[in-house]
């Protein structure tokens, strides 16, 4: 538990709105301790430039503890940082080195346009999610009991680990073509591994890959650069498994 | 006579939800589409009530401050859900989970709001399968459960650490479903700055618009808040940066009660501060408690040898160690409930006995666990001659199976294994079971406007279990206002589209300009951070885990202070007009630093100890229970519900008295 700071230079995306041009800033910081989150960090930055009278820098961030999927950030050309398995806000300062330069900028894709500084937009995914990211059913008291569909283990933990996706982005700020595949597999995924998702597996997929296509994002390919910087460490197999079940609705559905 | 009417059905308490949707208004199909509902927040009481009130037919505005519905607080949330499906055969029942729910609230809920929440509890599991929410299973396909504090059975339904995720995206893909169809209509990055009363009924909110810091009108029917929590009122908490008391707090100043602001939960095992930067708190899940040993050294020549680093806490003996819940609570040890817990170490480090540079931290420790799992692995391994080193070995893989995840966020934000030392943990704001007064159908004291989730006051008394929070949020929102809001929404068929043009918009889209204006005419010097940290330090300090009458006055006359010299001296870079997070904090803070004083009112008001609110001057002497809270149920067994009358100084206290008739009042013992 040293107690020795760091003095860092921050390189940081400023960009008024949606409609100006935006450039790199270049802010001095000290004191920096280790144990600091990257968000703190920040945090220290914003203080120093309100107490001199300049406006902060604008990032979205909420639950600071790598659920909410509210943080972003490209550092050092890297979605959520240098550190693996972790969203920005729980990358810590003690794997930045005294003396550091740290490039800050927001998630770069054509379908998340920057708002302010490093706040994108991402209401994109919102959208591929309204165009099939459910199961039709109602609410109802009178739903058949939880336990009268068995569904194995494995199939089941599968399924979770594809739920766990934040839907930060992440994915597509790392992928060369802008590729939204690894959020929108997963979610195709979840529900194709669950027979209560089964039903409308076939118009599930093929609506929520014709909205993907509309938004602008890129193809996959397979480069896997998406795995690597994935906080939630969702799988490429996901995009294995939408892509099957893309084909086999494609050819089998009928019209 | 009490001006409040909680409106419980008649009837026995197992009859009385069925008997009132058999007896309450609905609105026919046709109609509903002519009914507008806003609802403010989409975590799972909002996003549940929104998908189900669109499902009916009904046209649905949602709002939230985050950029999506997905990222709501609920989010964050742990361990599980609770649920009385009975699934292990181990005797649980709607009435037992009834029974530990209005008892762990230690006596302070309402008795009929309980045992409905009891009795849908069941149906939330099914509604969450079916909507494909991957809950842990057995290797036969089945559900899986697990326990919780204070509870003698095993009706905790979880998805690994991630449940609330689960659930809240669960909900989040209802929504979804209907927003695609066109009957949500969704207003992300809003945030609502005051609800329209119109010949005294809820007709609408005035919204910001995050990007462009328009404000907007927008009318309806009826109005939900389903906004959450208000512990962001310590500052420091493990709520998100942005959860906020401000939508509730408006309706509170515009008619709506607010109950029992003072009842919070402080969870025992969240990750000490680390410094003054420190922005949040995390949540270390309470299942930990069932294989960890909480302890502090016994001599303070070993506190200070850990705190300057000479001495290791592996190094000291058995002997040195003082396992004080073990020792004063033989019964129920390290299992104690999250309140008595809390207490507890809050104790041992005012004794000088915190085991960090802060002196604010104990140890959660695993070694023994580790131990007992090694040789129980190495036994079914038959491996007789297992060394020690093996068997270590062997424990700390069971030990990883079960909280794996939880070590690793630990070791990620403290850099320490906490296989091989001690976790440091100490208690944290969590959970406010305080909030806006409703009555049975959750309405609150304004006409149409309704409070759900933990923004409402009324489940969980003065003390919230474990794995309750999903359970409530879930079940106001599709399985309460869906059938109660139909009752009030029948009169309203006649009404018409709500103007928004009338003289009350226009009164309160002045006013929230007028605050806006107000705001970031100051042009101070200090930050809004550097209020609301002030505001954390005092709520902490003096209304926190221990209060007395001298501290919450004191604290009453500091935090009026803060507030007089916020409005005086903060300063807010930027422009309203464009995305402003500094404004938007501002307009924040500005309600915490008027409900942190009804907070600290309604505490010094309760001079009693109950659940999460401990009273100094109410604890018991003599006999086995010394020094343990007292509750007083002769003088203190009602609800407060405040009324707002122009300063929170100021407030009107109504009380609502609580009836026990299916419950025995008990004290609560974990001796």
């Amino acid at each position: 538990m040293s107690e020795t700071t760091m003095n860092l230079t921050l390189k940081i995306w400023r960009q008024k709105d949606a409609k100006s041009k935006g450039k790199i800033v270049s802010y001095p910081i000290s004191g920096i301790s280790g144990h600091m989150s990257f968000l703190e960090m920040m945090d220290v930055l914003n203080e120093q430039l309100i107490n001199e009278g300049q406006e902060p820098v604008a990032f979205d961030h909420d639950c600071r503890e790598g659920i909410c999927g509210s943080c972003s950030l490209h550092i050092n050309g890297e979605a959520h940082g240098p550190d693996r398995g972790v969203t920005t806000c729980q990358l810590h300062m003690r794997m930045f080195k005294d003396g550091d330069t740290i490039f800050i900028e927001p998630f770069r894709a054509k379908a998340f346009p920057v708002i302010k500084d490093l706040i994108v937009d991402r209401t994109s995914f919102d959208r591929i999610q309204h165009a099939g990211g459910f199961i039709s059913v109602n609410t109802s008291g009178n739903t058949q009991d939880a336990n009268s569909i068995p569904i194995p283990k494995a199939d089941a933990d599968k399924a979770f680990d594809a739920a766990t996706c934040i839907g930060c982005g992440a994915c597509v700020a790392s992928c060369k073509n802008a590729s939204a595949m690894l959020y929108v597999s997963a979610k195709v995924a979840q529900f194709s591994l669950l027979p209560q998702g089964k039903v409308e597996a076939k118009d599930r997929v093929l609506n929520m890959v014709e909205q993907m296509d509309k938004e602008g994002f890129g193809n996959c390919t397979n480069t896997g650069a998406c795995e690597v910087e994935c906080p939630k460490g969702i799988s490429l197999e996901n995009i294995a498994r939408m892509n099957n079940e893309y084909l086999k609705a494609s050819i089998t559905r009928e019209a | 006579m009490s001006v409040l009417d909680a409106k419980i059905p008649e009837g026995p308490i197992k009859e009385k939800w069925t008997n009132h949707k058999n007896n309450i208004n609905v609105v026919n199909p046709a109609n509903k589409r002519l009914i507008d509902v806003i609802v403010v927040g989409t975590g799972l009481a909002g996003g549940s009530a929104a998908a189900s009130l669109a499902e009916m037919g009904y046209a649905v505005k949602a709002f939230c401050f985050q950029d999506s519905p997905r990222r709501a607080h609920s989010i964050a949330a742990q361990g599980g859900i609770n649920a009385a499906k009975n699934y292990q055969n181990d005797g649980d029942s709607v009435y037992r989970l009834f029974y530990d729910t209005v008892k762990g609230g230690d006596y302070r809920g309402r008795e009929a709001n309980v045992y409905r929440l009891a009795e849908v509890s069941a149906n939330i599991i099914d509604q969450c399968v079916a909507q494909g929410v991957p809950f842990a299973r057995e290797y036969g396909g089945l559900l899986d459960n697990r326990s919780f504090g204070g509870v003698l059975v095993s009706r905790t339904f979880y998805a690994k650490g991630q449940t609330g995720q689960q659930l809240l995206l669960g909900a989040y893909s209802a929504m979804n479903r209907q927003i695609g169809k066109g009957k949500i209509k969704m207003y992300n990055r809003h945030e609502m700055l005051d609800v329209v009363v119109v010949g005294g009924k809820a007709r609408g909110i005035i919204a910001r618009n995050l990007i462009t810091g328009s404000i907007e009108r927008h009318s309806a029917h009826a109005v939900v808040i389903a906004s959450g929590g208000y512990g962001n009122v310590f500052f420091l908490s493990t709520n998100a940066m942005g959860s906020n008391v401000t939508a509730a707090w408006k309706i509170h100043k515009k008619g709506a009660f607010f109950a029992n602001p003072c009842y919070t939960q402080i969870h025992p095992t969240c990750i000490p501060r680390s410094g003054d930067y420190q922005s949040k708190l995390t949540l270390m899940s309470e299942s930990l408690r069932n294989d960890g040993r909480i302890w502090v050294p016994k001599n303070k020549e070993d506190v200070e040898a850990i705190r300057n680093g000479s001495k290791k806490p592996v190094e000291l003996s058995e002997e040195e160690r003082d396992y004080y819940l073990e020792r004063r609570y033989p019964a129920f040890g390290n299992l104690v409930p999250r309140d008595v817990a809390s207490r507890a170490a809050k104790e041992r480090c005012d004794a000088g006995y915190g085991v960090n540079q802060t002196g604010e931290a104990v140890f959660l420790d695993f070694a023994s666990a580790i131990q007992r799992y090694g040789k129980e692995a190495a036994t079914v391994n038959h491996e007789p001659d297992a060394s020690k080193e093996r068997i270590i070995e062997l424990g700390a893989e069971v030990i990883k199976n079960k909280y794996g995840n939880l070590f690793q966020m630990y070791e990620k934000i403290v850099d320490q294994n906490p296989y091989k030392t001690p976790m440091m943990i100490y208690p944290a704001v969590h959970y406010t079971m305080g909030g806006i007064w409703v009555d049975y159908n959750l309405m609150t004291t304004i006409p149409g406007c309704y409070a759900a989730g933990e923004a409402n006051f009324s489940d969980h008394g003065a003390n919230r279990l474990g794995a309750s929070a999903l359970m409530q949020g879930l079940a106001d929102g599709y399985f309460v206002l869906p059938y109660t809001m139909g009752d009030y929404l029948a009169d309203e068929i006649r009404t018409g589209p709500i103007p928004t043009d009338s003289p009350e918009f226009d009164q309160a889209e002045k006013d929230v300009r007028g605050i806006i204006d107000t705001l970031m005419n100051v042009k101070g010097t200090k930050s809004v951070d550097h209020f609301h940290k002030e505001l954390g330090m005092v709520m902490w300090n003096n209304a926190g885990m221990a209060r007395n009458e001298t501290d919450l006055k004191a604290a009453i006359a500091k935090i009026r202070k803060i507030r007089e010299e916020f409005w005086k001296d903060v300063r807010i870079p930027g422009e309203a007009t464009e995305l402003n997070s500094e404004l938007e904090k501002a307009i924040r803070v500005a309600d915490f630093l008027e409900l942190g004083e009804l907070f600290a009112k309604d505490a010094l008001e309760r001079n009693e100890s109950c659940g999460g609110h401990f009273r100094e001057e109410s604890v018991e002497i003599g006999g086995e229970q010394e020094g343990e809270a007292k509750r007083d149920d002769v003088n203190f067994k009602y609800v407060s519900a405040w009324e707002w009358t122009g300063d929170p100084g100021e407030a009107k206290l109504h009380k609502e008295e609580l009836e026990f008739k299916d419950i025995e009042l008990k004290t609560r013992s974990y001796k």
